[in-house]
């Protein structure tokens, strides 16, 4: 690829902090790096993986709007986490992660082990628990 | 404490070569991004559908994380101190204090996800991101992260965050920094050493899945994607290949300009031209990748149809794979 060719499709995916330097050759033949903001095949896919994610969390934020899952389940899925990855900044076993995700036992949960759940997801244990915070995520 | 070591930092397409480039300069080595990924043998191809992240299978355009590092560190005789502390941030970070009073750069390993001056669309839970800490002030840490433009700044708070992300290659606080001074390096056997292996890692490996066979192999199975996924799953894996080849960090075409950038340079310092001819091979390549991604570009944005260029998709991979076999023969046979 030309230096001067370097694609610049901007779709806001640096939130302009950076830009990435591209490999290119210049007029004399050689190698040089050009910044570059995006390129469009570049950004569809990153959004298709986005849409992806966002998708997921809305499905979930209706069960749990719904009363089928807990706000855990919720902010996991926020913050692309799965059981697995969860359980691992918990320290707890990952079936009873699974277990935390049901409403039922979401609600049997000691102040302790709340706090640690809203720690991790950035949040008050109070702002966890708060199903209208989840309501008005989207 | 205030410390500002005189560290110069430069952006790189890849963490991993950049903090390499970056360190070493510290101590007075200039190697180029190109030049510590060539040495270190960074060009690769796998395609993994056993191995998934979020139910798409990996593909991926280089070795594993620490690789090129270790690699580097043999080629050049550069010995690094590597410690990690594993159930221990306090200890981590007050090592950390120690190296910076001792005006050392360290390098280390965090976790993407809660890095605070990155930009939202990229915060994954991905733990290999080499970074290095060169000052503290005003009890901030000075970041030079190569992703970046500039210095970045974090907190105690939030570096020991990023420090002990868990979850898959968890860094459990794991720091490395130059031992001693480099000296006696062989930079013209190391350039050898580094293209022989990549040239065997992408002919020779008895695997369907690596080098040369892998992009075939991954052809066979992009054909088969909208058959067997319907149109918006097929759409999202194979959207998924496009992302590690031009999201991750590659300088452009899954690190195939980088490599050409590399044999621009290894060409002049083994005073080799066919390295230089080869190296606009190797850019030609690099545009049927870009290519590639263009078409998969537009059955991205048409994921809800029935799309019929996965057929040409595929064909396009094939037609890579056989320049790609051509050049890493020519390449082994440049520098016998």
């Amino acid at each position: 690829m030309k230096a001067k060719e370097v694609p610049q499709d901007d779709a806001d995916m640096m939130r302009g902090i950076f830009r990435e330097p591209v490999y290119s050759v210049d007029e004399k033949g050689k190698y040089t790096t050009v910044r570059s903001v995006g390129w469009d095949p570049k950004n569809a896919v990153m959004q298709q993986a986005w849409d992806n994610i966002n998708e997921k969390i809305e499905a979930v934020r209706q069960k749990v709007l719904a009363g089928k899952l807990s706000p855990i389940a919720f902010y996991m899925e926020k913050q692309i986490m799965d059981t697995g990855l969860l359980a691992k900044y918990m320290g707890l076993w990952r079936w009873k992660v699974k277990r935390h995700l049901k409403p039922k036992y979401f609600n049997q949960l000691s102040d302790d082990i709340l706090q640690r759940y809203a720690e991790i997801f950035d949040l008050t244990a109070e702002e966890l628990k708060n199903i209208d915070k989840i309501k008005s995520e989207e | 404490m205030d410390i500002k070591l005189d560290f110069e930092h430069k952006q790189s397409a890849h963490c991993e070569n950049g903090v390499v480039s970056n360190l070493l300069r510290f101590y007075g080595i200039e190697l180029s991004e190109p030049m510590i990924f060539g040495i270190g043998s960074g060009l690769f191809f796998s395609h993994m559908p056993f191995l998934k992240i979020d139910g798409i299978p990996v593909t991926s355009f280089r070795p594993l994380p620490g690789v090129i590092f270790s690699r580097i560190s043999k080629r050049l005789n550069i010995k690094f101190i590597r410690r990690k502390y594993r159930r221990n941030p306090q200890k981590a970070m007050l090592a950390l204090d120690r190296n910076l009073e001792k005006g050392i750069p360290t390098g280390m390993l965090v976790g993407v996800y809660h890095l605070s001056y990155f930009p939202d669309p990229y915060h994954f839970h991905f733990n290999a991101h080499n970074i290095v800490v060169n000052g503290k002030e005003n009890g901030k840490y000075r970041i030079s992260d190569p992703i970046m433009e500039d210095f970045a700044e974090l907190t105690s708070k939030e570096l020991t965050r990023v420090r002990y992300a868990k979850g898959t290659f968890a860094p459990k606080g794991h720091m490395y920094w130059v031992k001693e001074n480099p000296r006696n390096i062989n930079l013209e056997e190391a350039i050898k050493k580094g293209i022989r292996q990549t040239g065997k890692n992408m002919l020779t490996i008895p695997i369907n899945m690596f080098g040369v066979k892998g992009i075939r192999f991954m052809a066979k199975k992009v054909r088969a994607y909208p058959e067997k996924l319907g149109p918006k799953k097929a759409a999202l894996f194979t959207g998924q290949i496009v992302r590690a080849q031009e999201e991750i960090g590659t300088g452009g075409a899954g690190f195939r300009f980088m490599y050409a950038a590399f044999l621009q340079e290894a060409a002049q310092v083994l005073n080799n031209p066919k390295l230089f001819d080869l190296s606009k091979d190797m850019t030609a390549i690099g545009d049927m990748w870009r290519e590639y991604a263009i078409i998969t570009g537009r059955i991205v944005k048409n994921r809800n149809k029935a799309d019929e260029s996965y057929d040409l998709a595929a064909n396009q991979l094939l037609k890579i794979a056989d320049k790609e076999e051509d050049f890493y023969k020519s390449l082994l046979a440049s520098i016998k």
